[in-house]
């Protein structure tokens, strides 16, 4: 495996609150990355930061040997970083494939203007869900679909342009268990094309299922970064209540 | 957004699935046409002087004005805002084209000049709005009062109706005809095309929608959401100028009080023609239709003889009954 990514010292303030607490993280190529800890422990500001929302307010991200220094989402877009949020940030009153393409549309030339191409950006949703083996329709409006299809919209997203790491936010809380394994398989999916995953979740087998690597958080701080095969889900969860006080 | 909002105006259609005519009786537009021409057959069978080609001329063209304003209001509430100052802006612009005129100013150079100060009143309400992120009620409150005050600061509490060189060509413009239809009501037209292709076939369109879908993922997803919302309400200060413009021209004299009220008819076309006021939805052909509606309702009203009194109730019914409909047709 090669690194992909590294964060160094990482310090978050919101004002007199520090959210992280030098936190150091390497993000290795094709791997999935667990990433764990209680509410307010500081993950989703970890994960923000890494998607360019926060800048933090020292340390250092450095990619493929690169320092970044994100100016927001969309320039960590442009870096091949990718985030599905937790409530999956949809639009509901626009379409799947019009959700899929958000901020990024395929616009096509009628004469000497410029135009929304949405047979192609149809089209290529309609490929992106069935390799993602989803039902979802691009053209249905996102406000009448289930939580899995919604799953499959915003995963969908991440998969248009050539993503390095793609951040996702409690995948599989929202949804059923037959979408469960769905999403799991589509997270091992990404690992074997060489993307590297970073899985926050609340959910322990889902983590033990998919993950290579666990990473725990707790109070801003790191507490844990170990092979998922030289950890268990009794350990993981000590050290997330703070039973077990690093490992 | 509620997960169950209307899905009428389905701003990208796609592959079509059912009968162009399930389609259209899917959408509010169709339903506010059949209740014109319903209400338009009844009143021409109580007072048949309703149909003549005069009448019916005379409220579109009186539609017209309101409809132009709502063409403005359609992104603000498609983006989730509101603009209440509509009608103190087309006050300002108005006043400020009969100073300017008056002054002896080129009316190709009026025009420009009462656009521009449209387009900056309402970009002022956007930057309050999109920065300072104070709610789009109260910030278009303030300015529907500081732009009325300012209409009566700059034009002295004077009546214009002494255009100078001007005079002729702004009255023909706004009063006159071409082709035989009054030319606000091709600036109608012109109007409902125009945002009709900017709200479903440009960036901009679709990131209004986005914006009054899902702000936060709007955000997320890197559009600018300030640059959008600003867009909106300069738009919607520019088409209050347009309709001062074409308003002076139709009245020949401008008063301080001009466009006095006209927002709530215009939050009102635009509610009727099913834009939805959480955002969302909402579409061109919509805001003159429902522009059309409401000034079907007021001179039907007229000529069956009924007490103009009563305006304000059929209005207010036919607001309560489009929203009514509106979530009945999306609940299903």
């Amino acid at each position: 495996m090669a690194l992909l990514a590294s964060l160094k010292n990482i310090v978050k303030d919101f004002g007199a609150i520090r959210a992280l607490n030098d936190v150091s993280l390497d993000i290795q190529k094709g791997e999935v990355l667990g990433l764990m800890g209680d509410n307010g422990a500081g993950k989703s500001t970890l994960v923000k930061t890494i998607a360019g929302n926060f800048q933090p307010t020292s340390g250092t991200f450095t990619m493929e040997g690169k320092l970044l220094a994100l100016s927001g989402p969309s320039d960590a877009r442009r870096h091949g970083i990718e985030v599905v949020y937790q409530d999956l940030a949809l639009c509901d009153n626009l379409t799947a494939a019009a959700n899929v393409f958000l901020g990024r549309e395929l616009m096509k030339r009628v004469g000497p203007i410029k135009v929304l191409d949405r047979r192609t950006m149809n089209a290529r949703s309609a490929d992106l869900f069935a390799e993602l083996k989803s039902e979802t329709r691009p053209a249905d409006l996102v406000n009448r679909m289930s939580g899995g299809q919604r799953q499959a919209v915003a995963i969908a997203r991440t998969r248009l342009s050539q993503s390095k790491i793609v951040l996702m936010d409690e995948p599989t809380a929202a949804i059923s268990v037959r979408q469960v394994a769905e999403v799991l398989a589509l997270i091992r999916r990404m690992r074997d094309q060489g993307l590297s995953v970073i899985l926050i979740s609340h959910r322990m087998p889902d983590v033990f299922d998919v993950c290579d690597r666990v990473v725990v958080m707790r109070r801003g701080q790191k507490v844990a970064d170990k092979p998922i095969a030289q950890s268990s889900p009794e350990e993981v969860t000590g050290l997330i209540t703070g039973a077990i006080a690093s490992a | 957004m509620s997960s169950s909002g209307p899905h009428h105006m389905q701003v990208d259609l796609g592959a079509a699935k059912s009968s162009l005519a399930a389609r259209l009786f899917g959408t509010q537009e169709a339903w506010i046409t059949l209740a014109i021409l319903a209400l338009g057959i009844v009143v021409s069978l109580i007072a048949p002087r309703f149909a003549s080609s005069g009448n019916l001329l005379n409220v579109f063209q009186n539609a017209c004005f309101i409809g132009l304003m709502a063409l403005g209001m359609t992104p603000v509430i498609i983006s989730g805002g509101i603009d209440i100052s509509v009608g103190s802006i087309l006050g300002l612009c108005g006043v400020t084209l009969g100073i300017l005129c008056n002054a002896g100013w080129p009316l190709p150079i009026a025009i420009a000049a009462v656009l521009l100060l449209g387009i900056v009143c309402g970009s002022i309400n956007g930057v309050i709005i999109a920065y300072l992120r104070l709610p789009p009620f109260v910030v278009t409150l303030a300015t529907l009062s500081i732009g009325r005050s300012l209409a009566l600061v700059v034009s002295n509490n004077q009546v214009f109706y002494d255009f100078g060189t001007a005079t002729e060509t702004l009255l023909a413009l706004g009063g006159g005809k071409t082709f035989g239809l009054p030319n606000v009501v091709y600036a109608l037209i012109v109007g409902v095309i125009v945002l009709h292709f900017l709200l479903t076939m440009t960036r901009w369109g679709r990131y209004i929608f986005a914006v009054g879908g899902n702000e936060n993922a709007a955000r997320l997803s890197g559009i600018p959401v300030e640059l959008i919302k600003i867009s909106a309400y300069a738009f919607s200060g520019m088409m209050a100028a347009v309709t001062a413009i074409f308003l002076v021209g139709w009245l020949g004299a401008v008063t301080n009080a001009i466009g006095t009220g006209y927002e709530l008819q215009v939050i009102a076309s635009t509610v009727i023609g099913g834009a939805s006021l959480v955002g969302g939805f909402g579409s061109a052909i919509g805001a003159a239709i429902g522009a059309i509606l409401v000034e079907v309702i007021r001179n039907a009203l007229l000529i069956a003889g009924v007490n103009p009194f009563w305006q304000g109730t059929f209005v207010g019914s036919f607001i309560l009954a489009a929203v009514l409909l509106e979530r009945i047709r999306s609940s299903r």
